[in-house]
């Protein structure tokens, strides 16, 4: 085959001289980071947009007067607009400044979900949904009497059953909560079509692009969904900021989330007026630092192109999945083709935490585990799968050496 | 040339993990107790024959890692014609051996094969699981056992 002996591309190696943390050695070898989907690395340029806030414009934002909260203001209200434009929303009071997806997705179960849910009302997740997508719904669903239904994958292949979702849609469900890209299987959903069907039923829509934001182009209104929530950690950005983006007419119908300084209008020792969008969903000081480097790292991305670093994601997946595919017992789950930048595998009798604490051995950072995703094992028959995920910094090479140090487990635990 | 990973992984570890000891589940168990690691997926089902204060038989079934299965394996090995009170000592000495790798153990003690485990904190839970669902078998109402 050709392309195991292509070399990686100029561009994308170059770009590893722009993440400090890359240049070390783990344990005696080059870090070799594949741990991507559970968070990425930080650029020079994110960790200098952090830095020189802190050092020159530090205040608090919205209600001060002097210059520094002036700037403060101008710089986390440019970050909003900035991710806006990020994701094609409207406005920017489309977006909500949250802590990661999961507050944004608990925003969202607890307003939206408290006011407009009652008993019997359904709620459609789908059967690979990360423990994020899932718990916030079955307590919402225990407070207001409503029901979970899970639209079902096809197996290991891991494809939603995209033949079932009529007859999902249309039993009283009145949201569908999904994952635009699978953190262990690596299947890209076709959110567009599923929100465009849901919308023609009048079903209220919630995309968890966590694992899609940093990797490709999001259009909030090409997909046309009502929500959609993701963390700025996983693209660069810094821990503790995150966006939850919610349709205007949707944020004005809910009540507010948190309550406290910067989301009222007026208050009472009786009673109070709430703020307009989206200072309605941001109670308290935020965090404006996290905010300017989730700015910061968007530039960053969007100067390389997201376009390209999907195209480049999905090279290397399918680069992994057909060389470990190819090795003596290795199971790789998920869809053969189209995956998004991870692969998910089972080696026959080794175990996937026995497997990550020798590669790590070896200066390969993978995850084992479930994944935060114990409904979907315990549905495929499975106990813990290793983890390669990949992002625009990661090589073939990087790759090739999984394979070597693949290969030197076996011989570990000879079987 | 694994270095502290052949420390880890001694063949004695890999050799319980590959065909651990007692795994069964014992008809006779008048003692039960689950364990299990939420994080990690792992669980273990411990079944203890007491009778009076004296260990006649233990056994375990369940699913996990190489350590968890092997340290498992491993108890079960050690215990039998134990009183209840000597297999607490042995739990308290196995926990200095696996949290900071303090050995009072023989060369010829197969538990002495945990003794890299320390190194590696994030698998210490992993040895422990089947000595912390001990200590719970041992009790009058076991309870689950969870190590997170």
């Amino acid at each position: 085959m050709n392309r195991l002996v292509e070399k990686p591309s100029r561009k994308w190696s170059a770009l590893r001289a722009d993440f400090p943390v890359l240049r070390q050695k783990v344990h005696g070898h080059p870090l070799v980071y594949f741990d991507n989907a559970a968070t990425s690395q930080k650029p020079r340029m994110v960790i200098d947009a952090l830095r020189h806030y802190y050092e020159h414009d530090n205040s608090n934002v919205h209600r001060g007067i002097h210059e520094l909260s002036n700037r403060a203001t101008a710089a986390y209200e440019g970050a909003r607009s900035r991710v806006a434009q990020f994701i094609h929303a409207r406005e920017p009071a489309e977006i909500v400044f949250t802590r990661g997806t999961t507050e944004g997705i608990n925003l969202v179960a607890h307003s939206w979900g408290t006011e407009h849910l009652k008993p019997g009302d359904r709620i459609l997740l789908t059967q690979m949904e990360h423990h994020s997508n899932l718990v916030p719904w079955q307590l919402l669903a225990q407070r207001t009497g409503a029901q979970l239904l899970y639209l079902p994958i096809t197996g290991r292949d891991g494809l939603l059953d995209l033949s079932q979702l009529d007859s999902y849609l249309t039993q009283g469900t009145k949201v569908l909560a999904m994952t635009h890209i699978s953190n262990t299987l690596g299947t890209v959903n076709p959110v567009a079509e599923i929100c465009g069907r849901a919308r023609e039923l009048g079903v209220t829509t919630l995309i968890d692009a966590a694992q899609s934001a940093g990797h490709l182009c999001l259009d909030v209104q090409a997909i046309g969904c009502d929500f959609l929530a993701f963390s700025g950690h996983k693209l660069c950005g810094p821990t503790g900021i995150g966006v939850l983006y919610g349709r205007r007419e949707r944020l004005e119908a809910m009540p507010p989330y948190q309550t406290g300084g910067d989301m009222i209008a007026s208050v009472d020792y009786d009673h109070s007026t709430w703020n307009q969008l989206p200072h309605k969903f941001e109670a308290g000081t935020p965090h404006i630092a996290g905010a300017i480097g989730l700015h910061a790292a968007m530039d960053y991305l969007d100067a390389i192109g997201r376009n390209d670093i999907f195209k480049h994601d999905q090279e290397l997946a399918g680069y992994a999945y057909d060389r470990l595919s190819s090795m003596k017992g290795i199971q790789v789950l998920g869809p053969s083709t189209g995956r998004a930048g991870l692969v998910s595998f089972l080696m026959e009798s080794v175990h996937a935490h026995d497997l990550v604490t020798v590669a790590d051995q070896f200066g390969l950072a993978l995850r084992g585990g479930h994944h935060c995703n114990q409904p979907l094992m315990k549905l495929l028959g499975i106990e813990a799968t290793a983890r390669a995920s990949f992002y625009f910094y990661n090589t073939k090479v990087e790759v090739d050496r999984l394979v070597d140090v693949l290969g030197e487990i076996r011989k570990l635990f000879g079987s | 040339m694994f270095g502290e990973l052949s420390e880890l992984y001694q063949e004695v570890i890999l050799d319980h993990s590959r065909q651990p000891r007692n795994f069964r589940v014992l008809d006779g168990a008048n003692h039960q107790a689950q364990g299990a690691n939420p994080l990690c997926g792992d669980q273990l089902t411990l079944y203890v024959d007491l009778a009076g204060e004296v260990v006649r038989d233990i056994s375990f079934k369940g699913a996990g890692c190489a350590i968890a299965k092997a340290s498992a394996s491993l108890m079960t090995t050690s215990l039998k014609g134990k009183t209840r009170a000597e297999a607490r000592a042995l739990a308290a000495r196995f926990r200095e051996l696996v949290l900071a790798g303090k050995s009072d153990f023989s060369n010829s003690d197969k538990l002495a094969a945990f003794a890299g485990v320390h190194k590696f904190p994030a698998r210490v839970k992993c040895a422990m699981l089947a000595w912390r669902t001990l200590e719970a078998a041992l009790t009058e109402s076991p309870e689950r056992v969870s190590t997170e």
